[in-house]
């Protein structure tokens, strides 16, 4: 050990400290930067080799991909508009299902549910997340069709006499919109229940209580200081729950019966673009069958594309409300 | 019960010990070969148990390791084309135009083994004994016949008592080969079915529900009281599920089996000229006995080898599956091909020359 003048010390050990964050500065900035351009470029490249593998079927097909109903690979006739339409009315029916659902179990772990009960319920909501698609698929053709069949199906179309609209009509064979619509709505669930859990819980404390001490009930509370306040971190998590909607392949193949054809109602067979995707990629020998599947993939990117445009915007427009 | 639990260790040790056999067997042909992968192939799912083990008998046998990647018919044939591959694997014929496609210049179709596709179906009462006939199964699949007490049903199967349920017509949604064995076959027994709904590995089904895969559509109908698939042989064999019997085209009622498929191809095998390619389709195969929905899965390779080395394992190979090979082939539901046919094939390997190095 050399002798070191005493008040030399604590300075000489500053400026080497200073000297360590600046590297140590340097490099987490190549990092981060690096790690945030390499996602847009790789979303980038997915959508130049889908559109390009597309190509060959857009400029053939042109918009007949989207407007015909007719999907007959031996004529080479590729019209995907069943698949879309079943896509959008698919996930809508989840959403239907799962948002109320999902935001009634937020609304009761951050406001009601007692500290014992927050953890376990909030951790086993957050599960369904964790479980394979395929795993919701067979739990689908098992347990939920025979269900839907039997008893949820006669009941809407005859004891509650839905039948009449063309929405319930038709026989009930179990796998159906309804029943990937059902499917949908538990996988989506979690996604929707977590985001708006936390951004609740995150409601100031000072909200709740201002709106109590001007004589608020606590459902009053709720509906008109915190529900607003994080009304845009709800509909966040909404969005994300039907961008897994609109891209879940395994568990809808697996119910939705792959039927190319639009019918109104909820009971009859229909089809999503990525089960259509799924179901031929792998046997597609012919190249505008192939291609016409990337085109149908890449209309599936246009679509959560535009999701998550809304979203941004939806957001934009919520928080930008609040500022005024 | 306390005998039960005392058993367990037992059963276990001796589960043990079979993976260890298992376990230095492989370590053995692992020595011969030196680890590395000697030849890569890929297509068809459907043969895959059967080829898996063929690969792992012929593995420990010479040493000889081949990687196959079950990932469909089609991925095969654009594999072979595009020369990613050493075989390929196809439960439907090339194309002329795919074979034109083909970098490599001429491919040689080895049929391997047989499959077919068996009507399944649910219905109280009725396990056994169904009969149908091409024109009432295509007559279900479009959507004309519509109850299961249609005339055109009860006449052909006085002795059962079919009820006045509505059908339920399951299809596979998935592209695959099974698909093309049946669409293949109506459309040759059924002028009407040709010019309708034609054939392929997916078409477009007038009526029905489609289901992925074969457990997908056995799934649906057993669920279904008055559903009506088709499904493998071997997947229905292993899973015990009702069949039904098909009139064939020398008019008598066949019921599905190993044997009954053999005899389609053997039947076909007798009217084929010496020069055959063997892309050749053989439903609604002549003969007595003949099942009406078979068809060959082939291996796919080129007639002019690039690597020698390779060339001679893989050709060593195909003549150790035409003999050896076929023998294995009823344990696992597959009909193995008619002997002399064996033979035949195995002659028409010797066309395939080597590039010299």
């Amino acid at each position: 050990m050399t002798a070191i003048p005493a008040d030399s010390a604590p300075k000489d050990r500053r400026r080497l400290a200073v000297h360590r964050v600046e590297i140590g500065d340097r490099i987490y900035e190549i990092l981060t930067t690096a790690c945030a351009l390499v996602v847009p470029a790789l979303v980038t490249a997915i959508a130049i080799a889908i559109f390009a593998a597309a190509w060959p079927a857009l400029t053939k097909l042109s918009a007949s991909i989207i407007t015909s109903s007719d999907w007959d690979v031996g004529a080479g006739r590729f019209g995907a508009a069943p698949a879309l339409f079943g896509t959008i009315v698919s996930s809508a029916v989840a959403l239907v299902i799962a948002t109320p659902l999902a935001i009634g179990v937020a609304i009761f772990l951050s406001e009601f549910s007692p500290r014992w009960l927050r953890q376990p319920v909030g951790f086993l909501v957050d599960l369904l997340a964790a479980v394979p698609s395929v795993v919701y698929g067979l739990w689908g053709i098992f347990v939920l069709i025979p269900m839907l069949r039997e008893h949820v199906m006669p009941f809407l179309r005859d004891t509650l006499h839905l039948g009449a609209t063309p929405f319930f009509s038709g026989a009930a064979y179990g796998p159906s919109m309804l029943a990937a619509g059902v499917i949908l709505a538990i996988m989506a669930l979690p996604y929707i229940s977590a985001v708006s859990r936390e951004v609740l819980l995150a409601v100031p404390r000072s909200q709740r209580e201002a709106a109590l001490a001007l004589g608020a009930t606590r459902w009053e509370m709720i509906r008109d200081a915190v529900v607003p306040y994080a009304k845009s971190g709800i509909i966040g998590g909404i969005m994300l729950g039907l961008g897994r909607a609109l891209g879940e392949t395994m568990a809808v193949t697996m119910v939705i019966g792959n039927r190319p054809e639009i019918s109104a109602s909820l009971f009859a067979p229909g089809y999503t673009m990525a089960s259509l995707i799924a179901n031929e990629f792998s046997e597609a020998t012919s190249d505008l069958h192939l291609s016409a599947l990337m085109a149908v993939g890449a209309v599936l990117f246009i679509i959560t594309l535009i999701v998550n445009a809304i979203a941004r915007w939806l957001v934009w427009q919520v928080s930008r409300e609040r500022a005024i | 019960m306390r005998a039960i639990k005392a058993l367990l260790p037992l059963l276990f040790i001796a589960a043990c010990g079979k993976e260890n056999g298992n376990q230095s067997a492989t370590a053995s042909s692992t020595a011969q070969s030196g680890g590395s992968v000697d030849l890569t192939g890929a297509g068809a799912t459907f043969p895959y148990p059967i080829y898996s083990k063929w690969f792992s008998d012929y593995a420990k046998a010479t040493g000889v390791k081949i990687n196959y990647q079950s990932i469909g018919s089609g991925g095969g044939i654009r594999q072979l084309s595009e020369q990613t591959v050493d075989f390929g694997a196809s439960d439907s014929p090339m194309s002329d135009a795919e074979m034109a496609g083909a970098k490599g210049g001429p491919i040689i179709h080895v049929p391997t083994v047989l499959g077919a596709d068996v009507v399944t179906y649910n219905l109280s009462g009725v396990t056994t004994g169904l009969k149908l006939t091409p024109q009432v199964i295509a007559d279900i699949f479009s959507g004309r016949i519509t109850k299961w007490n249609d005339s055109r049903i009860t006449s052909l199967n006085p002795t059962l008592s079919l009820p006045g349920v509505d059908m339920l017509v399951v299809h596979r949604s998935d592209g695959s080969g099974t698909t093309y064995i049946f669409t293949d076959y109506l459309s040759k027994a059924v002028p009407a079915w040709n010019a309708s709904v034609g054939k392929g590995k997916e078409v477009k089904w007038p009526v029905g529900l489609g289901a992925k895969g074969n457990e997908g559509v056995a799934g649906q109908v057993k669920q279904t009281p008055g559903a009506i698939g088709y499904i493998e042989l071997a997947y229905a064999k292993q899973n015990n599920l009702p069949t039904a019997a098909i009139r064939n085209k020398s008019g008598s009622f066949i019921s599905p089996s190993v044997q009954a498929v053999t005899a389609a191809a053997a039947a076909t095998a007798q009217a084929l000229p010496a020069n055959t390619d063997y892309r050749l389709s053989i439903v609604d195969a002549p003969g007595a006995d003949s099942y009406p929905i078979s068809s060959f899965t082939w291996i796919l390779l080129y007639q002019h080898q690039r690597d020698a080395t390779k060339g001679k394992k893989l050709l060593d190979f195909l003549n150790w599956a035409l003999t050896t090979g076929e023998s294995e082939a009823s344990s696992l539901d597959y009909a193995p091909l008619p002997t002399e046919m064996a033979a035949k094939v195995r002659a028409r390997l010797g066309t395939v020359d080597f590039a010299s190095q």
